[in-house]
């Protein structure tokens, strides 16, 4: 290539597209329950006998369908943290700093992905216990975040 | 050297615009589940998982890893691949490739979409090059009406000889329950439905649809073990070519003409149209029902609408094409090339019911996609 540009454009673009993902009516069960009763449901294999939440429709281990619903406590322990400084405002909307944490529920095979809140970061400690607190139920649509994040149990550590 | 190579087991959703009941790895676990009991197998006999679908469908970029609760790939090998409309396709040809290696026995391959999560046609175009493309490209449908106006000013071809390729496909659908659209259609039903793009109307295109296919490959030793009568994989082709669609070249498809005299001097196919016994053809809308039976060389450029009108490619003629109802009647992207190669092989298998033809010996799948993309699978009830 004999001739080349004086100068290199490069053009700004962002895809603004609409989505609407279906939950499928098992997750549809697990955050009805939520919204309307601030209840936390998992789903155990009959065959493996190993309790996820969040549920699946089929058992991931051996894909059979053969899963029945577990009521499960709203209280359980801290497994990990990370706690976050910088923002990502596109698609993660939380105000740094903020700490997110996986709390594996009392009876519960999986953990559970959520915030932590009520506490500060140099308190929280792996393997400690953690409840959750839910959104007022007025205020509660649905989503996962109706749960509004796990605090330690009993209330704030401090 | 490859080993030999048979098809097992197939499995499909029951294809709808909407599935709400389920989110995509359910979906997916549907077809899986299908498949596993098609063949009489359990998850754990399978070696690796091939997967696939169109990211920007679902906006979900980790499918290989997101999907694994629903496929059955918990602690396995793993891949996932996208090739556009070739997707399907592509998916069964690697897991042919996965299983000819002989580094895997028995491989499972799941194509997927839903559809009905995206806008397509704003999701399709985003395929297309952002500097010199995009701006006027406006997804799948104005392709392919450049592509069929180019087709019929070249060999006069009438709008009426498109609509009865949609007839017979319509009509063909309603054999299986599987189809999104089980209910025939008439030319004067085609011809008076709303214009999209000239020349094609809406009963000239295909559906958007949720679905999920999977299909089992093994190696020639397992396929024996496992499956009294294996679709086996004869052989298969690709070719894809451009990246502007201002370099494809409207009045031939290329690809698929490349494609096919590669897989018939393979298998020294001389007469295709007497040789082969079905075909299930990637065909999104009606026209490609004409101009790509001339590239697969079943007639002369711009004849093949006599053979259309004389019933050659429906039921009972010489040479059925699409008993599925083919991807008029269902439209899951991703699984769109993989229903293809699993319908061919439910018809090797002679298990297609209530669509089977008489006496299948050899069945060629395709895909198509991308800027006019082919891909071949010929299957055969020997080994060859």
């Amino acid at each position: 290539m004999s001739r080349s540009a004086e100068e290199n454009i490069i053009f700004d673009g962002r895809i603004r597209m609409p989505y609407k993902w279906a939950a499928g009516e098992t997750s549809s069960y697990f955050l009805t329950q939520l919204r309307d009763h601030a209840k936390l449901w998992g789903t155990r294999c009959s065959v493996c006998q190993v309790i996820f939440i969040p549920p699946r429709k089929n058992c991931p281990r051996c894909v059979t369908a053969d899963t029945t619903w577990v009521e499960l406590p709203s209280r359980g322990v801290l497994q990990t943290f990370a706690v976050i400084y910088f923002s990502e405002p596109l698609l993660q909307p939380s105000e740094p700093p903020y700490i997110y944490g996986i709390v594996k529920l009392d009876g519960a095979d999986t953990g559970l992905t959520h915030f932590l809140g009520e506490v500060a970061p140099g308190e929280l400690r792996s393997g400690m216990r953690m409840e959750a607190v839910f959104k007022n139920k007025e205020d509660r649509s649905g989503l996962i975040t109706d749960l509004l994040y796990f605090r330690p149990e009993g209330g704030s550590a401090s | 050297m490859a080993q030999r190579v048979g098809i097992i087991g197939f499995g499909q959703t029951y294809h709808r615009s909407h599935r709400d009941d389920v989110n995509g790895v359910e979906l997916i676990n549907e077809a899986v589940r299908a498949a596993l009991e098609d063949a009489g197998l359990t998850i754990d006999d399978i070696d690796a998982v091939v997967i696939g679908n169109m990211d920007h469908f679902e906006a979900v970029n980790y499918v290989d890893t997101w999907s694994v609760d629903g496929s059955g790939a918990w602690m396995k090998p793993l891949i996932k691949l996208t090739t556009g409309g070739t997707t399907g396709s592509t998916l069964g040809i690697a897991g042919y490739h996965h299983a000819a290696s002989g580094l895997f026995d028995v491989v499972l391959v799941i194509g997927w979409e839903k559809n009905s999560e995206s806008d397509t046609t704003g999701a399709i175009i985003t395929c297309s090059d952002p500097i010199f493309d995009r701006f006027s490209f406006s997804g799948a449908l104005p392709g392919l009406a450049v592509e069929a106006s180019a087709y019929i000013k070249r060999y006069g071809i009438k709008e009426e000889d498109a609509a009865r390729v949609a007839v017979r496909d319509r009509a063909h659908g309603a054999n299986n329950p599987y189809a999104q659209l089980q209910t025939p259609v008439t030319i004067e039903e085609v011809m008076q439905s709303p214009m999209l793009s000239w020349p094609i109307k809406l009963l000239d295109i295909c559906p958007r649809s949720d679905g999920a296919a999977a299909v089992i490959f093994a190696g020639e030793r397992k396929a024996r073990q496992l499956c009294s009568q294996p679709a086996w994989v004869h052989y298969t082709a690709v070719r894809h070519s451009h990246t502007y669609f201002g370099d494809v070249d409207y009045t031939r498809l290329h690809t698929l003409e490349a494609a096919v005299q590669e897989l018939y001097h393979h298998m020294g196919i001389k007469e295709p149209l007497k040789e082969l016994d079905v075909v299930e053809l990637y065909q999104p809308y009606s026209f490609a029902g004409l101009k790509w039976i001339e590239a697969m060389g079943l007639c002369k450029p711009g004849e093949s609408p006599r053979l259309i009108w004389d019933g050659v490619t429906d039921m009972g003629g010489e040479l059925p094409f699409n008993p599925s109802g083919g991807v008029i009647c269902t439209n899951c992207i991703g699984a769109t090339g993989l229903l293809r190669i699993g319908e061919a092989a439910l018809q090797v298998m002679d298990r297609a019911i209530g669509r089977q033809v008489p006496d299948v010996n050899l069945a060629l799948a395709t895909g198509f996609g991308g800027a006019y993309w082919s891909d071949l699978m010929l299957l055969g009830k020997k080994p060859w």
